[in-house]
């Protein structure tokens, strides 16, 4: 497959800062990439590079087929980038922000004016086109920023954080037309802070810490590397508790645990769905009626912290403190 | 170049357009120099005489130069903002030079000090400034003051994306630019000062702008050393001054404003 972005170990420093340690990434075309830290990580460092924003101290990086040090007029005709802030002229309208980036991309300006209504249309801010953008909320200046970096309709896109700080109907709304730009093959490149973002977006994440990428995977490779599956069970009867545990524990090395209020056990699992099999006919021999049996596997969040170590404590902890949270 | 050309047409079209949407700067860019006109006029008018034309005719083109002055903070507070807001990061990352960028900001500045130059010449008009040379030759007395404006602008835009602060952005030039304002032939005479001290302020690149608007405008000079070189060429001092100012300046306003970030 064709590669869209690849990097290879970038560095850079700020003064005594190393922002980033070697960073290598490789997306190929057509695919999501989700990026994926901490503030400081050393996520929009990287974007900068990528988008010929910024010169890294070393390595290389290539963005559709170009190299971004020295080829940047090429990169920047192939690339729309959204950064963290909604980058829109706030005295000027939402349609003449769009006819102005047209027109710095090469368009004529009615070519560049019909582009901008197109584009106003799609992201449903054609009401609002002949109005100051400073007037917009901020999920409409996210909307009309995403829209200036699609006027050229690029082939690849940088996407920074593009929902930090939106609320959940406005973040739905922009997760949309971002798949949109998925289904026309677009390659992106998204940061963001949001496990649940990446997972639901992107093809393959990259979690990165303190300048380096100290993961890679699909979402569904990083759960298993990080916890493992688990089974949960809860009997209808709680004195039947101790039945249940005795059958978790032929399943693996690990001695099963049960939670906090004594009425459900837990075991880490390594056979799949045949541990499942064996576990569910042992009890129904034994006749223990189930409330609750169910496999899971940790959620990113517990992911993204084993993996950054911002929480000391393992997986499997943390797991069952989300199954507290929630119970 | 074209590009350069092209892509600038663009920028100076966006920065009309806040010119005409930001009431606040243009009340900025012309009620204020026209207070100026005023108090100078009058204030120091009542005071200080002048041979040949007097005091108004003589401190007009002085107060002209300094409200042009003035763009060093608008243009370099500008080029903050433009950071601060993202859209400096939105321009690096499309298809476009440096030098358009700025080269829109500049010219849309300038344009802005044109209209403040209206405003203070009304004023002026008013309390009894008259210039006394033909209509080309006046016209030329404006192109000076804006293609100063315009130099100016590019110091300031150099200036804002070097601190990346608006705070610092404009107060740092008033280093320059006080000494700069007091030692030349502004608002006062220079034939009071001790030799060595007029010879400074006759070469004063402000001077030479301002003594060439006289010159053009045919108001009083009172230069106190009429065969030096700056009494008897004082357009083609400024425009040899505009010309190494600006060859200072643009070149590194461009260089800085690929790697600039606000702080």
């Amino acid at each position: 497959m064709e590669t869209a972005i690849r990097a290879v170990g970038l560095r850079k420093r700020y003064g005594d800062h190393e922002a980033l340690r070697g960073v290598d990434l490789t997306v190929p075309a057509g695919t999501v990439l989700g990026v994926l830290g901490p503030n400081g990580a050393g996520k929009t460092t990287t974007v900068r590079i990528l988008a010929t924003l910024l010169d890294a101290d070393e390595g290389t990086a290539e963005v559709a087929g170009y190299d971004v040090r020295t080829q940047r007029r090429d990169v920047q005709r192939s690339i729309g980038l959204t950064g963290q802030y909604a980058a829109v002229d706030e005295l000027l309208t939402g349609r003449e922000n769009l006819q102005m980036v047209g027109r710095l991309q090469g368009l004529g300006r009615a070519a560049a004016g019909r582009r901008a209504d197109d584009l106003l249309e799609r992201f449903e801010l054609t009401e609002a086109a002949g109005r100051r953008t400073g007037t917009y909320s901020g999920g409409m200046r996210r909307r009309l920023d995403l829209a200036a970096s699609l006027v050229a309709d690029p082939k690849v896109l940088f996407l920074d954080e593009p929902t930090t700080g939106l609320d959940p109907a406005s973040r739905l709304v922009l997760w949309a037309m971002i798949r949109e730009q998925v289904a026309a093959g677009v390659t992106i490149l998204l940061t963001t802070q949001y496990l649940e973002e990446a997972d639901q977006l992107a093809d393959r994440i990259v979690v990165v810490d303190t300048g380096q990428v100290i993961a890679e995977g699909t979402s569904d490779e990083l759960k298993q590397k990080v916890g493992g599956e688990r089974l949960d069970v809860r009997p209808v009867d709680p004195d039947h508790l101790p039945a249940v545990l005795a059958a978790l524990a032929g399943l693996s090395g690990e001695a099963p645990t049960s939670s906090e209020d004594g009425r459900a056990a837990s075991v880490r699992i390594t056979g799949g769905t045949d541990d499942l099999a064996v576990v569910a006919a042992e009890l129904a021999r034994q006749g223990v009626a189930l409330a609750d049996f169910a496999l899971r596997r940790p959620s990113l969040d517990e992911v993204f912290l084993t993996l950054t170590g911002q929480v000391g404590r393992p997986a499997d902890e943390g797991a069952d403190h989300k199954e507290r949270s929630l119970a | 170049m074209t590009d350069v050309l092209a892509h600038g047409a663009i920028c100076v079209e966006r920065h009309l357009k806040h010119l005409m949407r930001k009431p606040d700067k243009l009340v900025e860019a012309t009620v204020v120099p026209m207070i100026f006109v005023l108090l100078f006029g009058l204030l120091f008018g009542s005071v200080i005489d002048v041979p040949n034309g007097g005091y108004h005719e003589y401190i007009m083109a002085g107060i002209f130069a300094m409200g042009v002055m003035t763009a060093v903070q608008g243009t370099a507070v500008g080029a903050v903002e433009d950071m601060r807001n993202g859209i400096t990061d939105r321009f690096r990352s499309l298809p476009m030079s440096s030098a358009a960028v700025l080269l829109g900001r500049t010219v849309g500045d300038t344009v802005m000090r044109a209209v403040s130059c209206l405003a203070m010449a009304a004023v002026g008009l008013a309390i009894g400034w008259r210039t006394h040379t033909g209509v080309l030759s006046v016209l030329a007395g404006f192109g000076l003051l804006l293609l100063f404006g315009f130099v100016m602008a590019w110091l300031g835009a150099w200036v804002g994306l070097a601190t990346g602060s608006a705070e610092t952005a404009s107060s740092v030039p008033n280093v320059l630019l006080m000494p700069m304002m007091f030692l030349s032939n502004a608002y006062i005479p220079l034939t009071g000062l001790p030799h060595w001290l007029a010879v400074i302020a006759e070469w004063n690149p402000l001077s030479a702008v301002i003594g060439g608007c006289r010159d053009l405008w045919g108001n009083p000079q009172a230069a106190p050393n009429a065969d030096a070189f700056p009494a008897q060429h004082p357009v083609l001092l400024s425009l040899v001054w505009m010309v190494l100012l600006f060859a200072l300046v643009a070149p590194l306003a461009v260089r800085k404003y690929r790697t600039a970030v606000a702080r």
